[in-house]
């Protein structure tokens, strides 16, 4: 017999394989379960007539059943009630097996445990087969089947559907993988994506993530970049028809960072990290190829520099180490603590703040003001929200001696600011720099990010919750 | 052979066809619209002067900001009131 996916028979069934000594074992007590008549079914996964003697012997040959029923070990042993599974245990066990079957002395003269081996439907080597082959129906996307002679990473490229740089082939194991990071359905819309205005799956979002490097338990926060990169509010699409230099940057505040990966502390504006690689350029390949906002002579993408931090550009906040009585950017923008955010900024830099010398706030807040103030354009009617400070350890700490939050840090330097600009017109507006704390712990420096045009007219910084659920949390465990 | 999904969106721009240009413009209301752009007014202005000197009706639009596509209901208001569009690019 030949097995399906269908539902189990009413009674006991076990899952077995001949390639595992246990299962050598237990095939005797099998035999005797249906001698002293226990309803028996059982599936094998390797040798159609392994064990002899049992009636109802079917051959789980495409691992539909081991693969539905999630089965991780053999023998597995379950009961099945009304077609619904009401009991399992896995490997020999005498009082398992007997509390399951309701019989009593059973496999005499076998040792009482005997732990099993692994199913064949959990094998490393054809898991990813499995998946495709059983799951492989939610992919919507079309298939595309590379020629034998086609090298594979230059059959992306000459698809120009890469950002300049290789992308992993993303074939439907790995986007299947992928979308394991997610309790989302593969077809909800994530967003409306510019400039083409079109509605984007998280199946896309998951194949582009794919082709960017990022590991399935990144997705939850490239999901969340695509939406909040999409609001009317961060305004995605003036952002990168501009001629300006800008692309997106994205913070993330809370739990997730860490325990996905990504870094605050040394490097973390620059390359070496797979997390903030990968998770900025993810959100850029969206934009690329769902969007179709692509950067050349017949791109709507025209930056007449662009930065090298368009490739995508990712970091978190360091609130593990933050100074006493500073907060999280989250909880700046109105997030209970603790919440897993993803906040978006139209930058480009950074440009360094340097001061090795002040050990007092009052001095070291000259170094900032400084930097801001050359960076101060008319152009950009001498905003102070277009601009983000990067707050480095050691900087902090010589804030933080003196009591300087972050509040405080900012309003400082606004006063200061002001005080040098009130001769000139027009008037600054006073909506202070964002201020975020990472950085490698040596080092007195901190950075500013330049930014576009702000407010209402151009990009505003946004900080969007991210889609978490049990599920994953589980799977970055 | 590797097979892998298709990371666009699969769909194909619609070509739309240019509006036919008019052999004669005698008569017609003339649209000004202005990005928001520096000095895309500059340029109106004149152009309104000119328009006007020669007996055209103008009027002028424009969009809340130059960094956004312009809103559904301008372009509406646009098309109703006005034969022809100039749109001032600027810097």
């Amino acid at each position: 017999m030949e097995s399906s996916a269908a539902e189990l028979t009413d009674g006991v069934v076990a899952v077995v394989k001949r390639d595992c000594p246990t299962c050598e074992l237990v095939a005797p007590v099998l035999s005797e379960l249906q001698r002293r008549g226990v309803a028996l079914t059982v599936y094998t996964q390797d040798d159609p007539t392994f064990p002899e003697g049992v009636t109802r012997l079917i051959h789980d040959a495409d691992l539909a059943v081991s693969y539905h029923h999630q089965i991780e070990t053999v023998p597995t042993l379950l009961r099945i009630e009304a077609g619904q599974e009401t009991a399992r245990t896995e490997g020999w066990s005498r009082p398992a097996w007997e509390q399951l079957t309701g019989l009593s002395d059973l496999g005499a003269g076998l040792a009482d445990y005997r732990p099993g081996c692994g199913s064949m439907s959990v094998d490393p080597a054809i898991v990813d087969q499995l998946r495709v082959r059983f799951e492989g129906g939610v992919l919507q996307a079309r298939r595309l089947e590379l020629a034998s002679l086609e090298d594979e990473m230059e059959a992306l490229f000459e698809r120009e559907w890469t950002d300049g740089l290789p992308v992993v082939p993303p074939t439907e194991a790995r986007v299947l993988r992928m979308l394991e990071g997610t309790h989302r359905a593969a077809d909800e819309i994530v967003a409306v994506v510019p400039p083409q205005l079109v509605a984007c799956t998280v199946e896309k979002v998951a194949i582009n993530a794919v082709m960017a490097g990022c590991k399935p338990e990144y997705l939850p926060i490239v999901l969340a970049a695509v939406e909040a990169a999409c609001t009317d509010t961060f305004n995605i699409h003036g952002l990168l028809c501009t001629t300006y230099f800008s692309g997106p940057l994205l913070i993330v505040n809370g739990p997730l960072a860490s325990r996905v990966g990504m870094t605050s502390g040394h490097n973390v504006l620059g390359q070496g990290n797979r997390a903030n690689s990968t998770i900025g350029r993810a959100l850029q390949l969206v934009i690329r190829n769902v969007g179709g906002g692509r950067p050349g002579r017949h791109g709507i993408d025209r930056s007449a520099f662009g930065a090298p931090s368009k490739l995508g550009w990712a970091m978190s906040e360091n609130e593990a180490d933050l100074p006493t009585g500073w907060v999280p950017m989250s909880v700046e923008a109105g997030h209970p603590e603790g919440t897993d955010t993803v906040s978006l900024f139209a930058g480009h830099g950074p440009s360094a703040i340097v001061d090795q010398l002040s050990r007092r706030a009052e001095d070291l807040i000259d170094a900032f003001v400084r930097r801001v103030s050359a960076n101060i354009d008319p152009f950009f009617a001498r905003r102070l929200d277009n601009m983000l400070l990067v707050i480095g350890p050691e900087h902090g700490r010589v804030f933080s001696q003196d009591g300087w939050d972050k509040a405080r840090v900012r309003g400082e330097l606004n006063e200061r600011v002001f005080a040098q600009l009130a001769k000139s017109t027009p008037a600054p507006r006073w909506d202070g720099p964002a201020i975020v704390y990472a950085g490698g712990d040596a080092g007195l420096f901190s950075a500013l990010i330049e930014g576009w045009v702000s407010g209402p007219t151009g990009s505003q910084m946004i900080c969007h919750p991210i889609q978490t659920s049990a599920h994953n949390e589980g799977a970055n465990r | 052979m590797t097979i892998v999904l298709d990371p666009t969106n699969e769909q194909r721009p619609v070509t739309r066809q240019r509006s036919e240009r008019p052999a004669v413009i005698d008569g017609m209301t003339i649209g000004l619209l202005d990005i928001s752009k520096p000095r895309g007014n500059v340029f109106l202005d004149r152009l309104q002067e000119l328009l006007e000197d020669r007996g055209f009706g103008v009027k002028r639009y424009s969009k809340p900001t130059f960094t956004k596509p312009a809103p559904a209901d301008l372009r509406h208001q646009i098309s109703q009131e006005c034969n022809l569009v100039i749109e001032a690019l600027a810097d």
